[in-house]
């Protein structure tokens, strides 16, 4: 690739080809999606059946694709199918069973087959449902719209478009002060303005420089960048190559979690095209400027997420963190100024250079500008992948783009942020997503992940299970939170036993504010934050656990009670010769009793009877 | 009931592969952990004869890539099962209830997590997410993943593999 005249042909040229032009007269193309949850879902045999239908009718004008990511994990696998001058059609649930309907019903009688389709009285879109009314896709603007597989549709879209544009019409100034404009602040959980970054490491000092990307994704329920990865690598390979220019680095790195094989598979698939087309390697677009791009494994360690451990591990080491300042921008990798930033974050720069700072800043709140991606998981209906302007409501997320919660149970809490977060209560339901609202309320942004909660979760248990996290993963090397986190969880556990005492409630808060003012990195830093805002919004819960050593949502096992119902009971016996401790009685045909003394609460009684007759209280 | 124990039987040609990837690593900054990547990938785990291997290769001291193997969770230092079942215990499904899901088929295989059962059928991993948390609660064994697990669900992923 020489010119931007040769990009612009190839993008035109690619149009016609794969039936992606918008105003095109004919040509079918069909999308299956086919992300890590596409394929858990059962998509490949949908694929390779519509595949093998289209060419058995010899349907030469029809397109089969694969795409990434559409969004609506609930509903995969997922078909959608783009005919000219219309709204696509998206079919859910699929199989390979429906293909031939719709092969012969839809693509060649032209009446799409309402009762696979997402509509529910008739054929329709995804774009007509609540899920993607209040979305709007900046970073995922491609994913589940082309091959990820196929550099050519990423030009098609304008792919390397921002590159060139960078490379030949703007200087590493004018770059550096686009990003600034647009107010994109770091989208892997800390917010740090972008532009500033980018600056700091443009100023500094040094003979050779780096640009990283974090694609580590520790935040166990997060998949936005896993996402990003693979239905639009070229996004973060392009804004990398304007990071390079930009900060006047050659080289790039990126660190990707071992635990995403299909990102990494195209990744390197993504890597190889752009070599081929000399987007990258040496002189690209003729204009002087060299970069190339690199993968890094990690290797299932939540503490490589944070920057100085991140790059420690690419050096090859255990990846420790160690303390800042230094910063990466002064002083990265192999000791070089290093710019690193998270995959959604890259993911928006060519957007930015495109349609300029203003654009951008046009979405969302004052200070948080653009979208967010969020994954929306837990107890919600439509789980999946949303992308929301910042200073969208929690409300909104939940009642209309989620759907609510399922089998009409009542919201409770969602979090954020992860292990490093907090939980936002059913009261605050109405906090405006943005980084500054989040952050007064004691959760945070995060890096996307959302978890909604319902009455049957306890909030004491979820503490219990980020601490149980961060204890797992503390890298051991400074003592409040090696040694601090295993006391936090020490004293939850004995909380959730039922021994726990009230002077313990303070002693947790304490400790966890020592731990906070004295931990080395993030982590640390950070870990305590689950039980803080826990304790701020749900004491009651905890004091229930302590006081009248009840679990209020059921969930704490010591704390259960397993009671026969004697209205219920027919006096099988049943339960009593399952009972591995013996600790149930009676007479037969008339109702038995459970001695609680003897009761270690394995609940194998209750999935005997069957009847319905046990309770856990 | 670990089979931990069980002497290395790293064959010829699993070295020679190990030593072709050490000499397409050598003189390139920071490469040991994908050295270790791929070694795992041809033998399953990294004993510490491999370690030994890669240690003399990369003329890395042996102490330090014994750190960084026990370091990530990703390198395993024992062989894993025929089956590698691994349960999800990310957020996600934990709040959808994999932690039930775990436990049943501990009591099932009578192994803990990281164990191997005696006749090196199944072993047990807990994972943090894979992913596919809209599916949540997700487990796998190999390559093959089951979403919106149950407890009741089990008998029949089981009896798949129980051939
Ligand atoms: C314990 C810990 C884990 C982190 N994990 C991630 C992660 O998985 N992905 C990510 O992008 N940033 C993560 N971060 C934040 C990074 O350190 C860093 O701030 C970020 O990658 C910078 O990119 P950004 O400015 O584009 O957000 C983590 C931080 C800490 C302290
Ligand atoms: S705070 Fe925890 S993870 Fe961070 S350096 Fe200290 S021990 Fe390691
Ligand atoms: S199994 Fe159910 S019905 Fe039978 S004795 Fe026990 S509680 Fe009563
Ligand atoms: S919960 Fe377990 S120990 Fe308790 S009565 Fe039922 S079977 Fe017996
Ligand atoms: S639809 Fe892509 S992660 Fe579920
Ligand atoms: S939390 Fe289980 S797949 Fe994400």
């Amino acid at each position: 690739m020489k010119s931007l005249a040769e990009l612009q042909a190839l993008r035109d040229c690619t149009l016609d080809k794969l039936n992606l032009r918008k105003d095109r007269k004919e040509g079918i193309r069909i999308v299956v999606g086919m992300a890590t949850c596409g394929i858990a879902a059962g998509a490949r045999p949908v694929l390779e059946a519509l595949e093998r239908e289209v060419k058995a009718q010899k349907l030469d004008n029809v397109m089969v694709m694969q795409t990434g990511c559409i969004g609506m994990c609930r509903l995969e696998p997922i078909v959608e199918v783009y005919e000219p001058g219309k709204e696509k059609i998206t079919y859910v649930h699929m199989t390979a069973d429906k293909v031939s309907k719709i092969v012969s019903e839809h693509i060649i009688n032209g009446r799409p087959v309402a009762e696979y389709s997402v509509g529910t009285d008739k054929a329709q879109s995804v774009n007509d449902t609540v899920f993607y009314a209040k979305q709007k896709r900046v970073a995922l603007r491609n994913c589940g719209v082309i091959n990820p597989e196929n550099i050519d549709e990423y030009i098609a879209f304008d792919g390397y478009q921002a590159l060139a544009k960078a490379l030949t019409e703007m200087s590493r100034e004018d770059v550096i002060q686009t990003v600034k404009d647009s107010g994109l602040r770091g989208r892997g959980g800390g917010g740090f303005p972008t532009g500033m970054k980018w600056d700091f490491t443009y100023k500094a000092v040094g003979d050779k420089k780096y640009v990283c990307c974090n694609a580590d994704e520790g935040d166990p329920g997060a998949f936005m960048d896993r996402s990003v990865l693979e239905g639009d690598p070229h996004a973060v390979i392009e804004a990398m190559a304007i990071a390079g220019y930009a900060v006047g680095a050659d080289q790039g790195y990126i660190y990707i979690r071992a635990e995403y094989p299909i990102a990494v598979e195209r990744l390197k698939i993504a890597i190889g095209q752009a070599r081929e087309y000399g987007l990258l390697g040496k002189d690209i677009f003729g204009t002087g400027f060299n970069f190339d791009l690199d993968i890094r494994l990690g290797a299932g360690a939540f503490v490589c997420g944070e920057e100085t451990a991140l790059l420690t591990s690419i050096e090859g080491n255990r990846g420790e963190p160690r303390p800042r300042p230094p910063f990466p921008a002064v002083k990265g990798l192999w000791g070089k100024p290093t710019l690193l930033n998270n995959v959604e974050t890259y993911a928006n720069i060519a957007q930015i250079i495109l349609n300029g700072a203003d654009w951008f800043a046009s979405m969302g709140t004052e200070k948080s500008k653009g979208t967010k991606v969020f994954a929306l998981g837990g107890k919600i209906n439509n789980t999946g992948l949303v992308e929301i302007p910042m200073g969208t409501t929690l409300r909104e997320i939940i009642e209309e783009i989620g759907g609510g919660i399922p089998n009409g149970k009542k919201f409770k809490a969602a979090q954020t942020g992860g292990p490093s977060g907090g939980c936002i209560p059913a009261s605050l339901i109405d906090t405006p997503i943005d980084y500054d609202s989040l952050m007064a309320i004691g959760s945070m942004m995060g890096s996307g992940g959302l978890i909604v909660m319902d009455e049957d979760n306890c909030m004491v248990d979820i503490a219990k299970f980020f601490l149980e996290f961060t204890v797992d993963e503390s890298c051991g090397k400074c003592s409040p939170c090696r040694i601090g986190t295993k006391r936090l969880l020490e004293i939850l556990t004995k909380i959730t036993d039922g021994k726990g005492t009230m002077e313990d409630l303070d002693k947790l808060e304490n400790l966890c504010y020592a731990i906070k003012s004295s931990a080395l990195c993030g982590l640390g830093q950070t870990a305590p934050n689950p039980v803080l805002s826990t304790l701020r919004y749900f004491r009651d819960e905890y004091e229930a656990h302590v006081k009248d050593k009840k679990c209020p949502a059921h969930v704490c096992k010591a704390l259960a009670q397993y009671k026969i119902n004697p209205e219920k009971c027919k006096g099988c016996s049943l339960c009593a010769r399952q009972c591995p401790v013996n600790a149930i009685s009676g007479e037969i045909k008339s109702p038995f009793v459970i001695d609680q003394d003897k009761c270690i609460k394995c609940g194998a009684c209750q999935s005997t009877c069957k009847f319905g007759a046990i309770d856990k209280e | 009931m670990s089979i931990a124990t069980i002497p290395f039987k790293g064959t010829k040609e699993q070295e020679e592969k190990l030593r072709e990837v050490i000499k397409k690593h050598t003189g390139e900054n920071g490469a040991v952990i994908p050295v270790l990547h791929e070694a795992q990938d041809i033998y399953g785990y990294l004993p510490i004869e491999v370690q030994k291997i890669i240690s003399e290769g990369l003329n890395v001291p042996l102490a330090e890539i014994y750190g960084i193997v026990t370091f990530y969770t990703q390198f395993s230092l024992y062989p894993k099962g025929e089956y590698e079942v691994s349960v999800c215990l990310g957020t996600a499904c934990y709040v959808k209830g994999s932690g039930t899901i775990i436990e049943k088929i501990k009591e099932r295989l009578g192994i803990d997590v990281g164990q191997c059962t005696a006749d090196g059928k199944f072993s047990l991993n807990a994972t943090r997410c894979i992913g596919a948390c809209g599916l949540a609660p997700v487990m796998t064994v190999n390559d093959a993943v089951f979403g919106q697990v149950t407890p009741a669900d089990l008998d029949d992923i089981f009896a798949k593999y129980q051939a």
